[in-house]
């Protein structure tokens, strides 16, 4: 029971370093501000006690002075944390634009990996060290968690929308991959392993999964078997908006809104189409007609058609 | 120095509020405030014993990582039971419906609440919700967590949701009736003289909390009917699938429970603060601080909801706000510890088991506010957020703050409440083992959540076994600790030595009338003349 009794996380990620210092940071003023309260109190308890059963001490009121200082400073202590992590939490959520995409689906009690090369995964995750890597991520089901402690991120997947989150792992190794939102009977069975491999083995394990298809193709052929073909020409046709250059571009909804068709669009849009202005609101809803990796591969395959700065590339 | 009163040897009153009546009747129909603190005493004990059986289990079962009792099944549902007994039926009502309902009336000069008959109808709803909740409980139970997260609570879980959200709707309404009545009665029923600036702490804590209770508790109900709502007929609020929001759950939940979190800890703030005063003779330092920081807790625990919420999808905007509204709630506190502890400076510190709690209480209060800090910073939360760090936190406040204020103000009021005395070297024995437990216990915990460890696992990987025996080793000191005042105070209740009206030489009104007092309190409305805590004045306020 005591070959290993770590007091630390492995520090595996450029985040969890920034991550260590902020908490240090903390750990020391928790230690220096309890201790204070505690050498007072035993001090007062000490040099102030008892010594007549009767006694009376002398009586005086507040000290404005006093209630000031320690009204003050803590709160001027407390800003300078809430910026630095403010700041840390803001990199934390914003995923580095040249970041590699994993696709994660939550599911009672697994998690399904896909990446866009194709290999898909159960519960485990392999990524190469010294790359960003962003995770979209949903559920199938209830609310579950994906956190690793060694990269010290962590980020609820919900049902219904998309969540992401990042990292750069710095160390190969293999790490824990825990659910950290109780979603049922099997959540603490809903665990897994990432493996952080260097850039050599990560090709050579990439290659390895040579049966897959990549993503956007499986998402080609659910294009053609669920009849999006019939009407979704990639070039688009009279009444139909066309596919290609749509992801990352500006929409126009009938709602008065402007969005941007990123992942989070395109999934609304497959599943209970909103009407875009200028086009009839014929489209059916798919909700309840493909799994949630099904429809991260159809837009893997809308994203395969080229964004709007493509598009303009090729009319020219 | 002056000296406090002559010592006489005590004896008891010939009629108290006790003996005034016998047979069960005389207690189940009562609408006295001080027989009805005992009734409420009675159940939360017993919840309490129920909860702390759970928890002993859990600790038990997390001895060894692949489980040492039982199925990840059963454990989910003792730690939901856990977390909603304990919160639901023993801390929420623990000091507000014992302790308020025994002191508020006699702490301000008034012969019973302002609705004596209200105040029995919300024991009576109380213990309702009690029987149908643990009527689920024994039923099969339920497995949501005390969070009860959509759509795993309105959907996917299998257990016993309804009725046991049936229970704590209706235990909303014992907690709303009781914060109205003592709302009421301290608004209207003070002794001439008794000021809203001369009133004790403890009632500014309580009347802080009562404001919450009336607010926050039918946000509650509301959510638990829309839970019943989507559960049963499908209606789609919660769940995706069926075209709901489950973020919508969680702003709402989070309304009602960070409010719910300061229901737990104010009054026990003000117990600490009579506490304080009483074992050192001394006025509060800075009495108005600690009072308008009460009322500060309140009005600021209403706006810092989505702090549980930072990692759910919540825009990280809406994230920077509540960080620094969560931070804004922790001065507050932290005005209150300062103060304490200034108290204590050039006072007359006695070593009696009520001020040991007392200063137990400022430790481990100040751990547990520090470490709040991790939680509503927002970068830190990433890591540590649904961890054991954040449950060694919440029981450090819940625990380690609210049942060290509510342990230590049952033994300041024990001999006004029985007018006998409990056996003091016991007393602070167990309180020394509680606090050497209850560290063991948590302390391990924060290192747990540190590591990563996730809350709410049944089995968990081999390498954080040891910190898990250590704190399961703790909860067992914990339980003794427990377990000892259990023990001396039903022997004290009837062989204990006779206290007398004022065995610590405090100050107040309830110091000023006979142990136990008369069924009606004050033979004579008394006039206030003087502050709280007027140490070192003659008594001047009896009318």
């Amino acid at each position: 029971m005591w070959h290993s009794f770590p007091f630390h996380p492995p520090q595996a990620s450029t985040l969890a370093v920034e991550w260590d210092y902020l908490y240090f940071f903390l750990t020391a003023l928790t230690i220096f501000f309890a201790g204070l309260i505690f050498a007072a109190v035993f001090y007062f308890a000490i040099k102030y006690r008892r010594r007549e059963k009767n006694e009376v001490p002398p009586q005086y009121e507040g000290n404005l002075l006093l209630e000031l200082t320690w009204t003050i400073i803590p709160s001027l202590i407390c800003v300078f944390i809430f910026i630095w992590s403010a700041h840390l939490f803001m990199r934390a959520s914003t995923p580095p634009a040249n970041a590699t995409e994993v696709f994660v689906v939550g599911k009672q009690w697994m998690w399904k990996v896909q990446h866009p090369e194709g290999p898909r995964e159960i519960n485990e995750l392999h990524v190469p060290v010294n790359e960003p890597v962003k995770l979209t991520m949903t559920s199938e089901d209830v609310i579950h968690d994906f956190g690793v402690p060694a990269f010290r991120i962590k980020r609820d997947v919900v049902p219904g929308m998309y969540s992401t989150e990042w990292f750069e792992a710095t160390q190969t190794g293999q790490y824990h991959l825990f659910c950290d939102q109780f979603c049922g009977m099997g959540h603490p069975t809903m665990v897994g392993s990432i493996f952080v491999m260097s850039h050599e083995d990560y090709s050579r394990w990439l290659t390895s999964q040579l049966n897959s298809k990549p993503m956007f193709a499986s998402g080609e052929l659910l294009y053609t078997q669920l009849g999006c073909n019939t009407c979704h020409t990639p070039d688009g046709k009279p009444g139909v908006p066309p596919l290609r250059g749509l992801y990352g571009s500006q929409v126009k909804l009938q709602n008065g809104k402007t969005v941007t068709a990123d992942d989070a669009y395109l999934r609304e849009s497959i599943l209970g189409p909103e009407a875009i202005v200028g086009y009839p609101p014929t489209m059916p809803t798919y909700q309840g007609q493909m799994n949630e990796e099904e429809v991260l591969q159809l837009i893997a395959y809308i994203k395969s058609l080229g964004s709007p700065g493509e598009r303009k590339a090729t009319q020219q | 120095m002056s000296t406090v009163a002559v010592e006489v040897t005590p004896t008891l009153p010939e009629v108290h509020y006790l003996n005034a009546d016998y047979g069960w009747r005389s207690w189940l129909f009562t609408t006295d405030h001080k027989r009805i603190a005992w009734l409420y005493l009675f159940a939360i004990t017993g919840f309490f014993a129920v909860g702390g059986l759970m928890a002993t289990l859990m600790r038990l079962n997390l001895v060894e990582p692949q489980g040492a009792l039982m199925e990840p099944a059963s454990y989910n549902k003792l730690f939901t039971a856990h977390g909603l007994i304990m919160i639901f039926f023993f801390l929420a009502p623990s000091i507000p419906t014992v302790l308020g309902n025994f002191l508020i009336p006699i702490m301000i000069g008034a012969r019973d609440v302002a609705f004596p008959k209200l105040n029995l109808l919300s024991w009576y709803i109380f213990m309702l919700a009690g029987s149908v909740f643990m009527l689920a409980v024994i039923r099969g139970g339920v497995d949501t967590g005390w969070t009860l997260y959509t759509p795993l609570s309105t959907t996917y879980a299998n257990g016993h949701v309804l009725s046991a959200a049936v229970g704590i709707f209706i235990s909303g309404f014992s907690s709303i009736l009781t914060g109205l009545n003592f709302m009421v009665t301290i608004h209207k029923m003070r002794a001439p003289g008794m000021t809203w600036f001369r009133l004790p702490l403890f009632i500014w804590s309580l009347y802080a909390t009562s404001v919450i209770f009336v607010l926050a508790m039918p946000v509650i109900a509301i959510t638990l009917a829309l839970i019943a709502l989507e559960r049963v007929f499908h209606v789609g609020i919660f769940d995706p699938a069926l075209g709901g929001d489950p973020i919508l759950f969680q702003h709402l939940f989070w309304f009602f429970g960070h409010p719910e979190v300061y229901i737990l800890i104010l009054p026990s703030m003000g117990v600490i603060s009579e506490l304080v005063a009483a074992g050192c003779r001394k006025r509060v330092f800075g009495y108005s601080f600690v009072a308008f920081s009460s009322v500060a807790i309140a009005a600021i625990s209403f706006m810092v909801w989505g702090l549980h919420m930072f990692l759910t999808g919540q825009s990280v905007y809406a994230g920077f706000v509540f960080s620094a509204l969560s931070f804004a709630v922790a001065i507050p506190s932290a005005i209150k510890v300062f103060n304490w502890t200034a108290t204590m400076h050039k006072a007359s510190v006695s070593y009696d088991a009520p001020m040991l709690y007392a200063i137990g209480f400022i430790g481990l209060f100040t751990i547990g506010g520090l470490t709040g800090l991790f939680l509503a910073s927002l970068g830190t939360d990433v890591h540590l957020h649904d961890t054991y760090f954040v449950v060694a936190h919440f029981h450090y406040v819940m625990v380690g703050g609210a049942i060290m204020g509510y342990l230590g103000g049952l033994h300041l009021w024990w001999p006004k409440m029985t007018g006998k005395l409990y056996p003091e070297a016991w007393a602070r024995f167990a309180c020394l083992l509680v606090f050497a437990g209850f560290n063991l216990t948590f302390g391990p915990q924060f290192i747990l959540g540190y590591l990563g460890m996730p809350r709410r696992y049944a089995v968990y990987p081999p390498e954080f076994q040891v910190l898990n025996v250590m704190s399961s080793a703790g909860a067992s000191i914990l339980a003794v600790g427990y377990f000892i005042p259990l023990v001396y105070f039903t022997w004290s209740a009837f062989k204990g030595p006779v206290a007398g009206p004022n065995p610590w030489g405090a100050k107040g009104l309830e110091w000023t009338i006979p142990s136990p007092p008369p069924t009606n309190n004050f033979d004579v409305t008394p006039i206030v003349t003087q502050e709280a805590y007027a140490y070192g004045h003659e008594e001047a306020h009896v009318g």
